[in-house]
């Protein structure tokens, strides 16, 4: 249980780190609150060249608020957000949500871009950028782009990223006047990774739902003004598409229950919410 | 800054309880061992080294944070608080410190430095803490002896005490 050897980097600009990505290829990772990387270090289940620490880079920290999104640096921490005095004004779903993030001893170090770009598929923050239909901005020597949460996640803790390219943020939509939110997470014990999380987003249009800890990747489905029996069938179908397996942790029926159950009720609490 | 070589060890300065230290480290050494084998600070404890158990907790720069889900190297510059630092003087609990023995909030004591460290960060910015929100906080922690409730009426004892001498100040 003890990290394989590597070089260590610490960062102090951007142009730093785009450097030592763009130089070794892939075997150069980033190391961000080291909540998740350390612990693969450890049992050697990651074993790069190069560690690039991003934290003492000025310019990848702040919480800004944008027109119509919130933009969190790479090097802001779970559990600065969630003291962030303004977040439950500007997004309630994150409010809501990221209190499940593991505890209070490893949110004070784990970083929200962090947890995008590990894309788990248990975890809330990526959960919440797909539900809202966020983005996440990524940069490299060569350039930046911005993409879409659902064209970012594309398989089992895999994103689009390429290894040149770091997250320099994620951008969360705000919230519109008349929104209504709703979180609902499964686990064995609070703190754990969710064996089904739900969240829910409800406007004048209609209700979306978005499911963590089943599919290989957090996956949303708009389900418009359905309601009743109808929604119920709706949901069906959509606990089915997502291909839930079996684990140590739960069956895949089982897994597909948590959906039709939770994920009903979360529906239904975002509706209750619209103010 | 250099890029510090895997193969040679390297020098790591930082703030320990108030004091100035400093060893050598090669970059894939844990903060725990960097603490327990080099510093000699044997007071934070290793249980999972996974970051799930919560023994080895310190804190860093402020903040609650697991020793062996950081690297040595990371720490440098940075300023850190231990078990050994709690105590005012020897021979002297803190007033948490004391709660815990009134409380009989430990039994084999594996758990208990980390556990200290969390609350009495958590004690600072929380004066009035709910019972709930005392467990909420201790969910980081793993204790196979005490059952957690003597560790919760420490914590609110403690909390107790603490307002109560902020009073009198
Ligand atoms: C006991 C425990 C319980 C936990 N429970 C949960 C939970 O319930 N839900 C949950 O979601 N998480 C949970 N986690 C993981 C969470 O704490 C991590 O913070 C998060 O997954 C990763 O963020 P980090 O900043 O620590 O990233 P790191 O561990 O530093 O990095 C993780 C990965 O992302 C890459 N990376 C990090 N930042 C960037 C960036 N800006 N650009 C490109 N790549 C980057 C790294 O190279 C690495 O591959 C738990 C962790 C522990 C120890
Ligand atoms: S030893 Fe660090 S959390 Fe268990
Ligand atoms: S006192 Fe023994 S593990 Fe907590």
């Amino acid at each position: 249980m003890k990290p394989a050897r590597f070089d260590y980097v610490r960062a102090e600009t951007l142009a730093e780190a785009h450097a030592v990505l763009a130089s070794e290829g892939g075997d150069a990772i980033v190391i961000a609150g080291g909540q998740s990387l350390v612990p693969l270090l450890s049992m050697r289940m990651a074993r790069p060249g190069v560690l690039v620490d991003i934290m003492h880079v000025a310019d990848l920290g702040g919480i800004v608020i944008k027109d119509d999104a919130i933009r969190v640096g790479a090097t802001v921490r779970q559990a600065q957000l969630l003291a962030w005095p303004e977040l439950a004004a500007h997004q309630p779903l994150l409010a809501l949500a990221l209190p499940f993030i593991g505890h209070a001893q490893t949110r004070a170090r784990g970083t929200v871009c962090g947890s995008a770009a590990l894309a788990d598929p248990s975890a809330e923050i990526p959960l919440a950028l797909v539900a809202l239909g966020g983005e996440i901005e990524l940069s490299a020597a060569a350039g930046k782009r911005q993409l879409a949460a659902k064209e970012f996640f594309n398989g089992l803790m895999s994103t689009s990223r390429n290894d040149d390219e770091l997250i320099e943020a994620v951008h969360f939509p705000r919230t519109r006047p008349g929104d209504g939110y709703a979180f609902i997470e499964f686990a064995r014990r609070h703190g754990d990774f969710a064996i089904v999380a739900c969240a829910a987003m409800a406007d004048a249009q209609g209700v979306r739902l978005a499911v963590g800890g089943v599919a290989d990747f957090p996956t949303a489905r708009d389900f418009g003004p359905l309601d009743g029996a109808a929604l119920d069938e709706a949901i069906e179908d959509f606990a089915f598409d997502l291909e839930a397996r079996d684990d140590l942790h739960a069956n895949a029926a089982y897994r597909r229950e948590l959906v039709r159950q939770l994920g009903r009720k979360t529906i239904d609490e975002a509706r209750r919410c619209r103010v | 800054m250099p890029r510090l070589t895997a193969d040679r060890h390297h020098r790591v300065r930082f703030t320990l309880n108030g004091r100035p230290v400093e060893g050598d480290a090669e970059p894939r050494m844990l903060l725990t061992d960097f603490l327990r084998h080099v510093l000699g600070q044997t007071g934070t404890h290793v249980g999972c080294e996974h970051g799930v158990c919560g023994a080895c907790t310190v804190e860093i720069d402020g903040a609650p944070a697991r020793a062996c889900l950081m690297l040595a190297v990371q720490a440098d510059g940075m300023t850190l608080r231990t078990v050994e630092g709690l105590a005012p003087e020897p021979g002297r609990l803190s007033v948490l410190q004391d709660a815990f023995r009134r409380h009989h909030a430990l039994q084999c004591g594996f758990c208990t430095p980390g556990i200290l460290m969390s609350l009495d960060i958590y004690l600072r910015g929380h004066a009035s803490p709910t019972e709930a929100e005392v467990r909420d906080f201790l969910s980081g922690h793993l204790c196979r002896c005490t059952g957690y409730v003597p560790v919760v009426a420490a914590a609110l004892d403690a909390a107790a005490k603490l307002r109560e001498a902020a009073g009198d100040a």
